[in-house]
């Protein structure tokens, strides 16, 4: 075998490859899931991945209250404590990124479905007397004390305009994903504490070695990513197979007007379906934590245009496709980088696509949500 | 807030009123109008020292015809070639900032890095071999399904600025500079201080351009892009050669990203790799859709308030592409065919009814 | 009816050529500034690199401050061009410090990507320039006469480092960039100058997250040492996703890491750190840090906040003599010979200030320690 850095370090680019290609899975699943019911592609997931790190980073710091470092050293927990502590923080993230989904698919798609409600209504309403008031003052608290006053006519006028239930042409929701991904991201860029600065995360967990493999050590933080990605995905596909709401989400992927006249609950299911794809980007961004102990306001947009290309790697709209994409694709990323030079990176990962959708029009696993069990 | 929608329906309505009232003008009067506001448009940088009007366009922290020609015209350009790829042909792009780099990299290698040639001559070299790579990109992927397209566009974009910055011969992340600058011509001299002979330059190309893609909508190519946007299926079926149409939908769409490159790269004389951010390709797309895809006059409208605002905002900085991403959703929610809609089925109805009187007439 | 599109297009018309009238009687009075003379700002206040841009003009705003509490009656405002370090919004905002005649002064732009973009047009325009942090050595040798820094390039720097990685005995270093102009010129120079002691190690993304790619090719060469060219951020992603791997070797590093922003990132992995800056430490001039401190609440300069203070008070020093003009202020400048907070302030044709050293800091306790000059 010639001495090449990728056959010497294989191994070890293997484990760190696979360790990131699972979180991309996990926020390709938000994709995917998506796309599946709606045909649209979610721009605005990366996002609500980045609210999930920053779900995870008060989890800790506030709620757990645990400093960045305890007398120059990382606040490492054991034992119970630190699997208490880590599963608290999970579900925190998760709920974020959920409740996040949730919202943006209230406000920024749903009305575009002709199907608006109050609750956006409303949302869209204090967003639009909060620009207004931009222009004339410039002062958090009273631009938000004059959005509050304005709320509640402009909403009116808004759900008036609802009742027409207009629907928007596909492009439009395209556009207004990437409104709010940007209006998001800005958000917190503008008004977290540390601005657009990077925030470090505490590390709870020792990075040891758990295990050696082929002569490389495998950190315990890498299994956790690797496992819990597997773990999530698996739950997840059981509920899609195997629950009423599952089926339902696999109905509207078929057909969602032959499945509103069958009596489904559309909206319902597409809020079930964000909701889910928001709860896996949220586990993503608890395990990137983990890893990386960082996030930042901006730290979405990277990871979600590595995430969607790896969706459409494994064919959008398949869970598994989901899976394999994103593996596949922090491997190539990692292989890639030892043979080319780290700054060919993005390259190889688009060139990947490119072959692939070449030869395979739609993915590796084609599309197929709806079509056949996942 | 219903006194708000009340004005803005009366403006638009004002908009629409404007193209009912442009068709029942005879022909002089419409030349004569066509002309006024041609005048008037080349005029554009003296607009900050009109009294009134002036406090109300010029932009509070940067030189108002350097905005003009850097930000804005630079988006017109773009707007309408996107428009083409996106509003007319219906395909996707979401990496048209590569097409912009491709004609900037050219001319900078050409007249600067490793070459010689008058910025003159590096203009068609550049624009043609930005239609190359529109070629080299659409022909394997336009097979592909829109959203897939989107997806393999961004990678292009992506491509070609990594490409860029890793590569020495491309100058890397040094960038290239010292690019040559328009030669001096009818009394305009282009030089590193005067924004105004570039923005006469750019609205010269930028009228040039929508002649030619007036010329081009309205001949068998345009039949062919509307026939396939609306659906392509039943284009297909009826004979359209439908990869071939928009396959030439993507070239020249390439081309004229290209010329705005070349015209970016003689104006400012330096690029490097991150004057073309993938954040761009998604601005362009928002600027399209926003105007009115579809529709050249809403795309031009929709280049100038993208690339104009940000700068007439500058109070709140820190803020305005926070509210820039509101204004996308809010425009999406209440006016989804963006400000200028396209009119396709009246258009034609239209054009149909008074090609008939003129026959008749005739 | 049909009129009213006339009629809104010939106004329009009219009110330009009322634009044109009043725009030509502006060209006699360009060079009269009514009110206070400004020194200006230009570069990132907010964007992705705003600190440093804030560090800068903290520097600025303390000389003026200074300035003015001793010459009440020949005040002197800042005017803050906010460049977002974007080479796209640059020449705009150059434009429009040109076009204000009470400008008299830059101090920046801070990047060296946007001085590429901009320089020539203060140069045609002759308005001078002392940059307080664009370490760029391409930029001195454009032959602009306005063009200075406050501190030394890069192609000091960079030997300055290596020097410094010899000197302590590393025989394998590792060079990584970020890929960035700034970065990936520095990492070229110390490259050069480490010879064949240096593994190319190749670039990393900054925004990217995980950089085990470059991690493992690092210890699958076994470096003793590593040296790193770029910002803050991605430095402390780096040395702690290092020190995670099990790499040992120590880490260097230049001025763009050179931010409290390095420890924060790194955490407990910064320890022992070096980096290198052509910028003087913020204790090498007691006087400085106190003034420094008393008007920001008892904060500390960051980096390049007292080379902004050095170059205000070069252009505060020539209004000072009575130099009101542009030209004057340049010819001023270009004779400058006089000690300034960080280093004897003098320059030489091409721009570079003469006097100028290479330092070594180091984290310790978690904090950054200037650890003396390198020879």
């Amino acid at each position: 075998m010639p001495d090449w850095l990728i056959i010497r370090t294989f191994w070890e680019l293997t484990v760190t490859g696979l360790a990131l290609g699972s979180i991309y899975a996990l926020v390709a699943l938000g994709y995917t899931l998506v796309y599946g019911v709606l045909r649209l592609i979610n721009f605005a997931h990366s996002e609500i991945f980045m609210v999930g790190t920053f779900g995870a980073l008060l989890a800790s710091s506030q709620f757990l209250s645990i400093p960045l470092l305890e007398d120059g050293n990382y606040p490492y927990r054991t034992g119970m404590t630190l699997i208490i502590f880590l599963v608290f923080i999970m579900l925190i993230a998760m709920l974020f990124s959920g409740i996040g989904a949730v919202v943006l698919e209230r406000v920024a798609y749903r009305p575009l479905r002709g199907n608006g409600d109050a609750f956006g209504a409303i949302v869209l309403a204090f967003l639009t007397a909060f620009i207004v008031s931009l222009v004339f003052v410039d002062q958090a608290k009273i631009n938000v004390i004059i959005a509050l006053l304005a709320t509640a006519p402009i909403s009116y006028a808004y759900m008036r305009f609802f009742k027409q239930g207009r629907k928007a042409p596909r492009l439009a929701f395209l556009i207004s994903a990437i409104g709010a991904s940007t209006a998001i991201s800005e958000a917190v860029g503008v008004w977290s504490k540390h601005g657009r600065d990077q925030y470090q995360t505490p590390r709870l967990l020792e990075k040891k070695t758990l295990f050696t493999m082929f002569g490389t050590d495998v950190r315990i933080d890498y299994a956790i990513v690797i496992v819990g990605a597997l773990l999530m995905m698996t739950a997840l596909t059981l509920f899609v197979n195997k629950t009423r709401l599952g089926r339902g989400v696999r109905a509207v992927a078929q057909d969602a007007e032959t499945s509103r006249i069958l009596g489904v609950n559309v909206d319902l299911i597409i809020i079930v379906t964000f909701a889910l794809g928001g709860v896996m980007a949220g586990g993503a961004a608890m395990l990137f934590t983990l890893v990386y102990d960082q996030t930042r306001f901006n730290i979405g947009f990277i990871l979600g245009v590595k995430s969607f290309t790896a969706a459409v790697l494994g064919g959008i709209g398949n869970l598994k496709g989901a899976l394999l994409g994103g593996l596949l694709l922090g491997l190539v990323e990692n292989y890639g980088s030892a043979i080319f030079g780290g700054q060919w990176k993005d390259v190889i990962a688009f060139v990947v696509l490119l072959v692939v959708l070449m030869f395979r029009p739609t993915g590796l696993l084609g599309e197929s949500l709806g079509k056949a069990r996942v | 807030m219903s006194l708000v929608l009340n004005f803005w329906l009366r403006v638009t309505a004002l908009f629409s009123g404007f193209g009912e009232q442009f068709r029942a003008m005879n022909k002089w009067q419409r030349y004569s109008a066509y002309g006024l506001g041609v005048v008037a448009l080349y005029l554009l940088p003296y607009w900050p020292d009109v009294p009134v009007l002036g406090q109300i366009v010029n932009t509070p922290g940067s030189q108002f015809e350097t905005v003009l020609n850097d930000q804005v015209v630079i988006f017109v350009l773009i707007a309408l070639g996107l428009n083409v790829v996106v509003g007319i042909a219906g395909l996707l792009d979401l990496g048209y900032v590569g097409f912009y780099a491709v004609g900037a990299y050219v001319t900078a290698i050409l007249t600067s890095a490793h070459g010689n040639l008058p910025w003159l001559l590096a203009l068609p070299i550049a624009v043609v071999i930005s239609m190359l790579f529109g070629l080299i990109l659409g022909t394997p992927t336009l097979r592909l399904r829109g959203d897939y397209l989107a997806i393999v566009t961004l990678g292009f974009g992506e491509i070609i600025r990594l490409t860029a910055k890793n590569m020495d011969w491309l100058g890397a992340s040094r960038g290239i500079s010292n690019i040559k600058k328009p030669p001096s011509m009818f009394g305009l001299k282009f030089g590193v201080l005067d924004a105004k002979p570039y923005f006469y330059l750019g609205l010269t190309m930028v009228f040039i351009v929508i002649f030619i893609l007036h010329r081009l909508e309205y001949s068998r190519v345009g039949r062919a892009w509307v026939a396939i946007r609306e659906d392509e299926d039943a284009a297909e079926l009826m004979g359209v050669n439908t990869f071939k149409f928009k396959l030439w939908a993507f070239t020249i769409g390439a081309g004229i990203g290209g010329l705005a490159g070349v015209h970016y790269a003689g104006k400012v004389g330096f690029i490097n790799p991150d004057n073309f951010p993938l954040q761009l390709s998604i601005l362009f797309l928002a600027a399209v859709v926003l105007g009115g895809s579809g529709n050249m006059y809403g795309a031009i409208l929709g280049g100038i308030l993208v690339a104009y605002m940000p700068e007439r905002l500058r109070n709140f900085s820190d803020k305005r592409i926070l509210v820039f991403g509101i204004v996308l959703v809010l425009m999406m929610v209440f006016r989804p065919e963006g400000i200028l809609p396209k009119r396709v089925g009246n258009e034609h109805k239209k054009r149909r009814a008074r090609s008939q009187e003129g026959e008749v007439a005739s | 009816m049909k009129k009213s599109v006339l009629r809104v297009g010939a106004s329009m018309l009219v009110l330009s050529l009322v634009g044109v009238a009043c725009g030509g009687s502006d060209d006699s009075s360009a060079d009269a500034c009514e009110g206070n003379s400004k020194i200006a700002f230009f570069g990132a206040l907010t964007g992705e690199a705003g600190n440093l841009g804030i560090n800068i003009k903290k520097g600025l705003d303390l000389a003026v401050a200074q300035h003015n509490e001793a010459n009440p009656d020949a005040q002197i405002d800042v005017e803050a061009y906010d460049s977002q370090g974007d080479p796209d919004q640059a020449p705009a905002l150059a434009d429009k410090a040109i076009a204000d005649a009470c400008v008299k002064g830059i101090v920046g732009p801070a990047f060296s990507g946007e001085s590429a973009a901009v320089n020539a047009k203060f140069e045609e325009a002759g308005l001078p320039l002392i940059t307080p942090s664009a370490t760029n050595p391409d930029l001195s040798k454009n032959g602009w006469d306005v063009f200075h820094r406050a501190l030394a390039g890069d192609d000091k720097q960079g030997p300055g480092a290596a020097s410094r990685i010899v000197a302590d005995g590393k025989m394998k270093v590792g060079v990584i960039d970020d890929n960035s102009e700034y970065g990936k010129g520095l990492a070229d120079i110390v490259q050069t100058s480490l010879g064949d002691k240096a593994v190319e190690l190749n670039s990393l993304d900054p925004e990217a997250a995980d950089y085990s790619a470059v991690i493992t090719a690092a210890k699958d060469a076994g470096v003793d040492a590593v040296f790193f060219g770029g910002y803050y951020a991605a430095a402390g992603k780096l040395a702690k996703q290092m020190a995670d791997a099990g790499v040992t070797a120590q880490f260097y590093s230049g001025d763009g890491t050179l931010d409290v922003g390095f420890i924060e990132a790194a955490g407990p992995a910064a320890e022992g750190a070096i980096l290198t800056c052509t910028c003087a430490p913020k204790d090498s001039n007691p006087e400085f840090l106190k003034a420094f401190q008393d008007a920001n609440k008892g904060e500390d300069p960051a980096t390049y906040a007292a080379e902004a203070y050095d170059a205000a008070s070069v252009f505060l020093a020539a209004m000072k003599d009575g130099k009101t003009s542009r030209g004057d202020i340049l010819k001023f400048i270009n004779s400058y010979d006089a000690a300034g907070v960080t280093k004897q302030l003098n320059w030489d044709e091409a721009g570079e200030v003469t006097g100028s050293a290479v330092y070594a800091y180091e984290i310790k306790d978690g904090a950054i320690k200037g650890i003396g000059l390198i020879k």
